[in-house]
C-alpha cells in the first residue's frame, strides 16, 4: 500500500514537472532572435521540424546519433577517458537496474519466468550493476574533490546528484546486508517455504546458514560439528536451495553484512532492515519527483540536445526552432565544465572577477535571465561582459558533450544585452570582429549603438574634451597617470617625444581624414604630449585612441624611440578601468 | 638528422572560421617535411585583449608558450596577430624579470612556468629560413605562369621590427621570394606593407572599409591579380569584408585573397579539397589555369637539357 501510493504520488508529481520544464522549452526566450516570435509558432515550428526530420534520410543520421552518442557517449569519450568511464558506470549501472530490478515484476520476471532475486544471474547481476554506480560515483567525487579538475565549478545541483544517487545505492546494499544478518528473516522464511519441525533439523538448518550465508542467530554461534553441518547442507538443498544462491555473489551485500556483523543482533532487534527498506524506496522516488527540476533531468534534455543538434550541424534553421533549441539547451548543460576547461579566454578571469566568463557559468545566468527573473543592472552588465568576453572560437561547442551550440547562444544573448544600454567597452577591441563578420547574417538590430554608447561613455568621463577654449596649466595635471603608464616598461618611453609628428604624419588613420583632428580629437604626437602633461580627459576622451589599428607604424618610425603604439595600449587599458569603475559605482 | 617539429598554434579565428588555412598549412608542411605538434590545451594569444587589459594579454600568451616550453618545442604561428602577441610578451618577460616572476607566480597554479628556453615563428619565417628557397623548389611538381602577385606583408609581422625580428620592416622581401619560388611575379605596389583594416572591422567599420579599399584599390591599379596573405585576419578582411564592401558600392571587380599555403599547395601539387579552393569567398579557382601544363614543363625541362650541353659542349671546345 504505502509503495503504491508513494509510488504514484512521485509519479505524477513527475510527470506535471516534465511537462512544465519541457513547456518552458517553448516559453523561454533566449536572445534576439526570440523575441518577437509567439509560443505557438514555436510549437508548430518544431513539431513540423521533427517531423520532416523523421520522414527523411536524415532519420539515419538520427539513429547513428543516438547510438554513438547517446547511448555510448563518444562525445565525453573523445574528451576524457576516466570522466567516461565515471558517467558509463553510473548510468549503464542504474538504467540496468531499473530494468532489471526496480522493475523486476514488469520486465524481468515477464522475460525469465524463473526469475527469483536471490538466485543467480540475477542476484550478482543486481550487485554488480550497484557495484558499477558506486565506482562512478567514487570517481565522480575523485574528480571533483581530490582531482580538482581545472575550473570545474561544484553547486548545489551537482552535490544533490552524486547524494541522490549515493544514498540509493547504499541503502540498498546496507538492506541487503541487513537482510543477511537479520534473524528474524531468516526464521519467517524457515517458517513459511521449509515446513521443517523437527528441532534437531532446524538446528542443523539453522547452524548452516549461520556459516555459510552469514545469518546472526541468537541461539547458535560457530564453531559446529561437521556433523551438523553435513545435516544442514541436506536439509538446505531440499528446502532453500533453489531459490538461494550462495551469497557470495552478492558481493556487495555480502561484503557489507561482513561488516556489520558484530552487531547483526542489534540491527534485527532495531528493525533495520525495514528501516532501510523505507529510506531506499523513498530514496528512489524522492530521486523520481524532483527529477526534472534536478540536474539528473539532463538524461532527457541532453538526449534530445544531441540527437536535435545531431541532425542540424552547420545548417541554419527557422528563428523559431532556434529560439526553442536555445531553451531547451539550457537544460541540457551538465555542469560538467569541460566549455570552460578547453575556453580560449580563461585566462580574463585572472584579472577581471566575474564567474560569467566562465561559460559553465555563464549558462546559469543565462537560464536565469531566460526565466524572466528581474535582475540587478549589475548582474546584468556582468552577464553582457561574461558573454562578449569570447573570441568566438567555437571551442565550447565542438566540445560540448551534449552537442550544445554554445557559441550561438552567447551571441544571441550578446545582442540582447548590449541593446538594453549599459555600455560595454569590450566592444572596442578585435573582440568585435566576429560580430562585424555577423552583422548581415543575423538579426543585430541596432548594429552601431554598443559601438556609439561605449564611446560616449568614455567621452562622458572626459570633461576637458567638452570646454574646447578652456587655457591649460602647463605643469602635469594627474601625476598618477604617467606612473599609471608602467605596465610594460617601454610605454615609459612618451617622454622623450621632442614632437616631431613623425608619427601623425605616418599614421595611416590620421591619412584617411581630410580634416582629422575634427574626427580623432588629438593625433598621436598630441596625445603623446598629453599623457606627458597627465592630462587624461584629453587622451582618453580622443576618438584617435580607440580608431588605432595597431599597426605599429608610428612607433616603427619614431626617430626618439617612442612607443608610440605601446602607450596608446596602455592608455585604453587605464581608460577601459577607469570608465569601468566609475560605471559600476553608479550602478551601486 | 631529428625531423624539425613544431608546436603549432592555430589560434582562435582559423579553427573557427578560416578552415582552409589550416588545411592547406598542414599539409603543405607535410610536403615539406616538418613536423607539427597540436596542444589542445593553448588558448587565445591575448590579441584581442589588449586594448583592455595588459595582464590578461600577457597571461594568456605567457600560458601558451609555457605548455609549448613543457614538451621543449619552438611554436609556429599561422596567424600574424597571435604571432605578434607571442613574440611581443615573450620579448617584454625576457627583458623585465620581475615582469616574468609575477606571470609564473599565476601559472603556477596550474604546474606551469615559463622560462624563455624556446623560441616563437610565423609559418613564413619557418619556410623561408629554416626549410629555405632551394628545398622548397626542390619539392615543387609545377610553376605558375604570368601570374601577378600583390603580396601583403602584414603589420604584426614587421612591426615592431625590434621585438619580431622577422625582415626589415622598411624593405622586406622573405615574402616576396616565398611568393616568387612559385613562378608568379610579386608585383611592386605603393600600400605593400601598409594595414589590412581588419583590426577596426566591428569597431569602427566605416574607417576600416575605407582602409581596406584603398589598400585592395591599389593593388589592383598595380597590375595584381590576387592579393596573397598568410594571416586569418587580413585574409577574411581581403576576402568576406571585401564582398561586403563590394556589395555595398555594387560592385564586382574584385581583387581576389589567396592564401599563401593555398598558392604554395598548388605548386607542390596538393589536391584542391585538402587547399579549401572552394572555402574561400570570393572565388580563387580560375588561378589553376595559370599551372603550367605537364607538356610545357617537359618542353622546359628539354630545353633546359640542351642548354646545360651546349654548354658543356661550348666548354669541352675551349
Amino acid at each position: 500500500m504505502f509503495l503504491k501510493v508513494s509510488l504514484y504520488i512521485s509519479l505524477i508529481i513527475f510527470l506535471f514537472a516534465l511537462i512544465y520544464k519541457v513547456s518552458t522549452w517553448f516559453r523561454y526566450k533566449v536572445g534576439i532572435g526570440a523575441a518577437e516570435i509567439s509560443v505557438s509558432t514555436r510549437l508548430f515550428s518544431a513539431i513540423k521540424g521533427i517531423l520532416l526530420t523523421l520522414f527523411s534520410p536524415k532519420i539515419l543520421t538520427l539513429l547513428k546519433v543516438f547510438v554513438l552518442d547517446v547511448l555510448l557517449q563518444f562525445r565525453i569519450l573523445r574528451e576524457d577517458f576516466l570522466r567516461w568511464v565515471m558517467h558509463i558506470f553510473i548510468y549503464v549501472g542504474f538504467m540496468l537496474l531499473l530494468l532489471m530490478h526496480a522493475l523486476d515484476k514488469y520486465i524481468t520476471a515477464s522475460i525469465w519466468n524463473n526469475y527469483y532475486s536471490t538466485v543467480n544471474p540475477f542476484m550478482f547481476l543486481r550487485d554488480l550493476f550497484g557495484a558499477m554506480v558506486i565506482v562512478g560515483v567514487l570517481i565522480a567525487i575523485y574528480r571533483r574533490f581530490i582531482l580538482k579538475v581545472p575550473r570545474m565549478f561544484t553547486n548545489a545541483m551537482d552535490i544533490y546528484a552524486i547524494l541522490i544517487v549515493a544514498v540509493i545505492m547504499l541503502s540498498g546494499i546496507f538492506l541487503e546486508a541487513t537482510k543477511m544478518v537479520a534473524y528474524s528473516d531468516y526464521k519467517r522464511m524457515v517458517d513459511e517455504y521449509s515446513g521443517l519441525s523437527d528441532p534437531e533439523e532446524l538446528r542443523s538448518l539453522e547452524a548452516y546458514w549461520v556459516k555459510e550465508y552469514g545469518v546472526v542467530s541468537p541461539n547458535l554461534k560457530e564453531p559446529f560439528d561437521e556433523k551438523i553441518l553435513e545435516k544442514g547442507n541436506e536439509l538446505h538443498q531440499s528446502s532453500c536451495a533453489e531459490c538461494h544462491a550462495q551469497p557470495q555473489w552478492a558481493f556487495t551485500g555480502y561484503g557489507a553484512a561482513k561488516l556489520i556483523r558484530p552487531i547483526g543482533l542489534g540491527i534485527d532487534r532495531a528493525h533495520l532492515p525495514s528501516v532501510l527498506w523505507y529510506v531506499h524506496i523513498l530514496a528512489c522516488f524522492v530521486g523520481l519527483a524532483y527529477l526534472p527540476f534536478s540536474k539528473m533531468f539532463h538524461i532527457f534534455a541532453s538526449s534530445v540536445s544531441l540527437l536535435a543538434n545531431g541532425v542540424i550541424g552547420q545548417e541554419k534553421i527557422a528563428p523559431a526552432n532556434r529560439a526553442t533549441l536555445q531553451a531547451m539547451e539550457l537544460d541540457a548543460c551538465t555542469h560538467c565544465g569541460t566549455c570552460s576547461l578547453r575556453c580560449s579566454v580563461i585566462m580574463a578571469f585572472e584579472e577581471i572577477t566575474n564567474m560569467n566568463i566562465f561559460p559553465s557559468e555563464k549558462i546559469a545566468s543565462i537560464k536565469t535571465l531566460a526565466s524572466g527573473k528581474e535582475l540587478s543592472s549589475q548582474e546584468l552588465r556582468n552577464i553582457q561582459e561574461g558573454v562578449y568576453l569570447c573570441t568566438n572560437c567555437y571551442r565550447c561547442t565542438v566540445v560540448c558533450p551534449v552537442g550544445i551550440n554554445l557559441q550561438d547562444l552567447w551571441f544571441n544573448v550578446r545582442e540582447t544585452l548590449l541593446q538594453k544600454g549599459y555600455p560595454e567597452f569590450l566592444v572596442l577591441s578585435p573582440l568585435s570582429f566576429y560580430r562585424g563578420l555577423m552583422k548581415e547574417e543575423t538579426v543585430l538590430k541596432d548594429y552601431e549603438k554598443p559601438l556609439i554608447q561605449a564611446r560616449e561613455a568614455i567621452a562622458a568621463q572626459c570633461d576637458l574634451m567638452k570646454k574646447k577654449d578652456k587655457v591649460l596649466p602647463l605643469t602635469p595635471a594627474d601625476r598618477t597617470l604617467q606612473g599609471g603608464l608602467n605596465l610594460s616598461a617601454q610605454a615609459k618611453t612618451f617622454s622623450v617625444c621632442f614632437g616631431c609628428q613623425t608619427c601623425t604624419t605616418v599614421c595611416p588613420v590620421v591619412g584617411s581624414y581630410e580634416n582629422p583632428q575634427e574626427a580623432l580629437g588629438l593625433l598621436p604626437h598630441q596625445i603623446m604630449h598629453a599623457a606627458g602633461l597627465g592630462l587624461r580627459d584629453l587622451a582618453f576622451g580622443s576618438n584617435m585612441l580607440w580608431d588605432c589599428l595597431t599597426c605599429y607604424q608610428c612607433q616603427e618610425q619614431c626617430p626618439q624611440g617612442v612607443h608610440v603604439t605601446d602607450v596608446f595600449y596602455e592608455l585604453k587599458n587605464l581608460a577601459v578601468k577607469h570608465v569601468r569603475e566609475k560605471t559600476l559605482q553608479s550602478m551601486e | 638528422m631529428k625531423m624539425m617539429e613544431f608546436a603549432l598554434f592555430l589560434g582562435c579565428t582559423i579553427p573557427a572560421r578560416l578552415n582552409q588555412y589550416e588545411s592547406s598549412s598542414r599539409a603543405v608542411l607535410e610536403k615539406l617535411g616538418v613536423g607539427l605538434v597540436d596542444i589542445r590545451e593553448f588558448n587565445c594569444c591575448g590579441y584581442p585583449l589588449r586594448n583592455i587589459d595588459f595582464k590578461v594579454f600577457i597571461l594568456s600568451s605567457a600560458r601558451n608558450l609555457a605548455l609549448a616550453e613543457k614538451k621543449n618545442l619552438n611554436v609556429m604561428a599561422l596567424c600574424k596577430c597571435c604571432y605578434g602577441s607571442l613574440k611581443k610578451a615573450d620579448f617584454l618577460m625576457r627583458e623585465n624579470t620581475a615582469l616574468l616572476k609575477g606571470v609564473n607566480s599565476i601559472l603556477k597554479k596550474e604546474g606551469l612556468k615559463y622560462e624563455g628556453r624556446i623560441e616563437v615563428k610565423h609559418l613564413l619565417s619557418v619556410l623561408h629560413k629554416d626549410i629555405g628557397i632551394e628545398a622548397i623548389k626542390g619539392k615543387m611538381a609545377t610553376t605558375f605562369r604570368g601570374l601577378k602577385i600583390a603580396t601583403h606583408y602584414g603589420c604584426h609581422a614587421l612591426r615592431p621590427s625590434q621585438v619580431v625580428g622577422f625582415d626589415n620592416p622598411v624593405a622586406p622581401s622573405l615574402f616576396d621570394q616565398l611568393v616568387e619560388v612559385t613562378g608568379a611575379e610579386s608585383i611592386e605596389w605603393a600600400m605593400k606593407l601598409e594595414c589590412c583594416g581588419a583590426p577596426l572591422w566591428g569597431i569602427n567599420d566605416q574607417l576600416s572599409m575605407n582602409l581596406t579599399s584603398k589598400k585592395l584599390t591599389d593593388g589592383k591599379k598595380s597590375g595584381a591579380d590576387y592579393i596573397c596573405a598568410a594571416c586569418p585576419y587580413c585574409h577574411i578582411q581581403f576576402d568576406k569584408v571585401q564582398k561586403m564592401i563590394l556589395s555595398q558600392k555594387n560592385e564586382n571587380h574584385p581583387l581576389p585573397s589567396i592564401l599563401y599555403t593555398q598558392l604554395l599547395g598548388l605548386t607542390l601539387r596538393v589536391d584542391r579539397k585538402v587547399l579549401g579552393l572552394e572555402m574561400n569567398e570570393i572565388p580563387i579557382s580560375g588561378i589553376e589555369e595559370l599551372l603550367a601544363k605537364e607538356s610545357e614543363l617537359a618542353q622546359e625541362k628539354e630545353l633546359a637539357i640542351k642548354k646545360e650541353n651546349k654548354k658543356e659542349t661550348g666548354l669541352t671546345k675551349d
